[in-house]
Formats: structure tokens, C-alpha cells, sequence
């Protein structure tokens, strides 16, 4: 029997609430299909389920909010028999419904991580009142921070129900402030800039676009977004996630694209492996995504696979973003806007086309030098347009 | 194909622009600024602008003319002289 989980979609998210099974009992389906939609901080998310089976029991109703690892649904896995009922179901326990930390003082002792303490005190936030995520359990950091919301959120007048019908904006505020404190608190970021000649590839890319009709044209971001994926499999100390106090690097690229919502807030989604697609691809799977961003449904694995992000900002005419790493990951590569500069090249002043691309990665993973090397290779591939392909 | 209008010309910019970016209201658009100083759009929405045009007015519109639709009124007077 396989467990369907609420999956973690992101670091900052502790709970999900299901809006809405995609499956009933007795479907099959299949590695990959999405199952059900999620609504989190960042919008409703399809979840992808990652086995193959037969549905045997939906755990979770509709509506319900439910924490991060709680158990969803029931999959039979093929050839697995039909269990007769009474095995299979475990008195079914009350939905587990996550509310925000009541000021009700639990019983028993608490026990409290001293840094927890230390921040509640920092935050003024009354320890007596914070209850640990787990019955039982150590009131951490995160407990305390959470409190100090909730105590924030009962100050502000604040619409019933927010999660699923409310103040929208406000909580992909809240993710976004989430994630970027502990990236800025957790994180040694070091900062890296290069000018790199784009002249060549946009000359390219105008030329291809010449012979391509309205639909199919490629944007700017297009070939470099494959030449940073290229780059990134040459400093593969890029590309991964710390997590538990160590880096793991990742094979696969999944190029997390940071894309501004109409009205403000921002996701950052993966394009999978995208140092193996080609640029036709990369424009559909962008389009893909940036439509169902900024009107549909993103998927799970997107929002849980980047393995590092892009962000180009050049369209307001920014000539440099040195970003925030969205942990667990350990670098983000700033785009800023191609402009037309004076360079001089074997003794005399020549106007190339350029663009300023920056890196901001963790010093726990790797040093300055590692990072410069990065951004050559990006230098390098962007000469070569033809071979991005 | 009959010549398009003004009218139906700035009717579709009007219905792309509502599309791409709701939060527009036409009546407010000054027909000589910038359209992408008073319009929120990315090169992704400005691709699509063009890519809806294309399909409701049939007017081939080459990367290089792309600095014609700048202002509501350079567009208008682009599409009228193409279509």
C-alpha cells in the first residue's frame, strides 16, 4: 500500500488546504498524473502523485487544511490484492485540521529550544501561549515565529478563512517574507558580476526569429536560459540544495524561473531539465508556465523541483539584480537588461551589445572562484548561439 | 480581405490589451504615451499582444516592426497601413 502525502511544495510551506480530488476510489493512476488541487500561499497547485496504483481510499475531504507529511490518500500498488476493509483502515482519524497556535496554554510542561526562546523574547511574543507543531513535541524557532504571525494576523482585521477564500495577496506576501528572512538570516551569500557580449547571440536570435512565424518566435530569455543551464552542469556546486548542514548537488537542471503576478507577488516554478531541451522546447515549457501562472494552476513538482533559480529583470530597464537565494537552494543567476555599450576591443572603442549577469550562491558550498568560473561558461556558451540549440 | 478600419483595428487592441493585462481600463490609455509605460507588460505579454493581433487582424507583424506598436496610435496607424 502507498501513502499519498501532502507534499512539501517549497521551503516555507508548513500546510496546504485540498480544494478539490482529481481521483475518486477505484481510479488508477499513474506516476506523474496530477491528483489533487492544493491551494498554499502561492496559489493552487496541482499535485502529482510519484507512484503507480490504484486509488483505495481518499483519507482527506475537501476543504480541509492539512500540514505538511500528513497522509492524503491510499494507493494500491499494481497486483497488490484487494486488502478486505477492517486491515486497511485505521479508524479514520479526524481530518487533521492545523490552526493557527490558540492562545490556550498546553498541558503539561513545555519544552522550548533556547534559541526558541530567545526569539520569542526578541519578538515579544508570550512562550506560555506557543504550542509546538507536533503535540508534544519542542517548541522551535518556527513555533515561535508563527505565534508572533498569528498575533500579528488578530491584530490586523483579517477576513475569516483566509487560506482558501481570502486575502490572497497577503499570503504570498507572507511566503515570499518567509522564505527571503531565513535565506537572509541562514545563507552567506556572496555576489558575483560580469558584462558578457551578447551581441552575436541576439544577431542570432534575430535572424532565426526572421524565419519564424509570430507564434513561434523565441524571446531574448530563451537561449539564455539554456546557456545558463549549460554553465550551471560545468559548476555543478550551483546547482542543488542544502539541506541537514550539507550540500547535495543535483544531476538534473531544473531551472526555477522567478515570474512576476500581474498585481504583485512572484513564484519561481521549474522548467525540468533544461539543459537537456531545446529552445523551441524551453519557449513552450516558459509559455506553459508563465500562462498557468499568471491565470491556471501550477504543479506540484514545479514549485518543489528547482534545483536553482533565474531571475531577469531586464525588462524595466534594470542592468543588475544581484538576487536572494530561495532556500534550500544555493544559487540564483540575475539577468539584467541587454544595452547597446562602448567596449574596447584590440585598441579601439566599439559598441556591442551587452548584458550584465550576475550570481548570487552560498558560501557554505562554494567560494568566489567556483562562482567566477560560472559565469565564464555562461561568457563562453552565449559566443556560440548555434550550438545552444 | 477588405481593408481594415481604424475602428476594428483599435477595437482588437483594445480586446488584447483587456485580455493580457485585466486590470486595464481602455478609456485611460493616453493614445501617444509609451503603451508599455502605462501597460504592465513583459516581453512574454507584448509576444502574446502581437501573437493575438496576428490572429484577429491577419497582419504578418516581423520582429523589426515591433517599435511600431509602441503607442496605441503608432499601432493603430501600423496595423491600418498592413492590414
Amino acid at each position: 500500500m502507498h501513502e499519498f502525502r501532502m507534499p512539501s511544495l517549497g521551503a516555507d510551506m508548513e500546510a496546504g488546504t485540498l480544494v478539490e480530488w482529481m481521483i475518486k476510489p477505484g481510479d488508477e493512476v499513474k506516476r506523474g498524473q496530477a491528483v489533487a488541487v492544493v491551494e498554499t500561499q502561492k496559489g493552487a497547485i496541482e499535485v502529482e502523485i510519484w507512484e503507480s496504483g490504484t486509488v483505495e481510499r481518499l483519507v482527506v475531504e475537501p476543504g480541509t487544511k492539512v500540514p505538511v507529511g500528513e497522509l492524503l490518500a491510499l494507493l494500491r500498488a499494481a497486483g497488490e490484492p484487494v486488502a478486505p476493509q477492517v486491515e486497511i483502515l485505521p479508524p479514520p482519524a479526524p481530518a487533521p485540521v492545523s490552526k493557527v497556535p490558540s492562545p490556550a496554554v498546553p498541558e503539561g510542561r513545555q519544552r522550548i529550544s533556547p534559541s526558541a526562546r530567545k526569539l520569542a523574547e526578541e519578538l515579544g511574543v508570550d512562550i506560555t501561549a506557543v504550542q509546538p507543531s507536533e503535540a508534544g513535541g519542542v517548541i522551535s524557532r518556527a513555533d515561535v515565529e508563527r505565534a508572533a504571525q498569528a498575533a500579528q494576523a488578530e491584530k490586523a482585521p483579517a477576513p475569516p478563512q483566509e487560506a482558501v477564500t481570502g486575502d490572497w495577496r497577503r499570503q504570498m506576501r507572507k511566503a515570499i517574507a518567509a522564505a527571503m528572512s531565513r535565506s537572509k538570516r541562514e545563507i552567506p551569500h556572496y555576489y558575483l558580476g560580469a558584462d558578457i557580449n551578447v551581441t552575436r547571440v541576439t544577431n542570432w536570435l534575430a535572424e532565426e526569429n526572421t524565419k519564424r512565424s509570430v507564434a513561434e518566435r523565441l524571446l531574448p530569455v530563451i537561449p539564455m536560459m539554456k546557456a545558463v543551464a549549460l554553465a550551471l552542469r560545468e559548476a555543478p556546486e550551483m546547482n542543488g540544495f542544502w539541506v541537514d548542514g550539507a550540500f547535495r548537488a543535483s544531476e538534473a537542471v531544473h531551472l526555477g524561473m522567478a515570474i512576476a503576478m500581474r498585481g504583485g507577488g512572484l513564484v519561481a516554478p521549474a522548467i525540468h531539465d533544461a539543459d537537456r531541451k531545446s529552445l523551441d522546447q524551453l519557449m513552450a515549457d516558459l509559455r506553459d508556465l508563465i500562462t498557468r501562472v499568471r491565470g491556471g494552476r501550477l504543479r506540484s513538482s514545479e514549485m518543489a523541483d528547482p534545483t536553482v533559480t533565474l531571475t531577469n529583470l531586464g525588462e524595466q530597464g534594470v542592468e543588475q539584480v544581484f538576487g536572494v537565494i530561495y532556500p534550500p537552494q544555493v544559487a540564483i543567476v540575475g539577468l539584467g537588461k541587454i544595452t547597446g555599450r562602448p567596449r574596447a576591443e584590440n585598441g579601439t572603442v566599439v559598441v556591442r551589445k551587452v548584458i550584465t549577469a550576475t550570481l548570487a550562491a552560498d558560501h557554505r558550498v562554494s567560494d568566489g572562484h567556483r562562482g567566477a568560473l560560472f559565469l565564464a561558461a555562461l561568457g563562453r556558451l552565449l559566443q556560440e548561439p548555434e550550438k545552444l540549440r | 480581405m477588405t481593408a481594415l478600419t481604424r475602428e476594428q483595428v483599435r477595437a482588437a487592441i483594445f480586446d488584447t490589451l483587456c485580455a493580457i493585462a485585466p486590470e486595464v481600463d481602455p478609456a485611460s490609455i493616453a493614445p501617444d504615451e509609451p503603451l508599455r509605460d502605462q501597460v504592465d507588460l513583459d516581453s512574454f505579454d507584448f509576444l502574446n499582444v502581437i501573437i493575438h493581433l496576428h490572429e484577429k487582424l491577419g497582419v504578418e507583424i516581423p520582429e523589426s516592426d515591433y517599435g511600431e506598436l509602441a503607442t496605441l496610435d503608432s499601432a493603430v496607424a501600423y496595423l491600418v497601413r498592413r492590414g
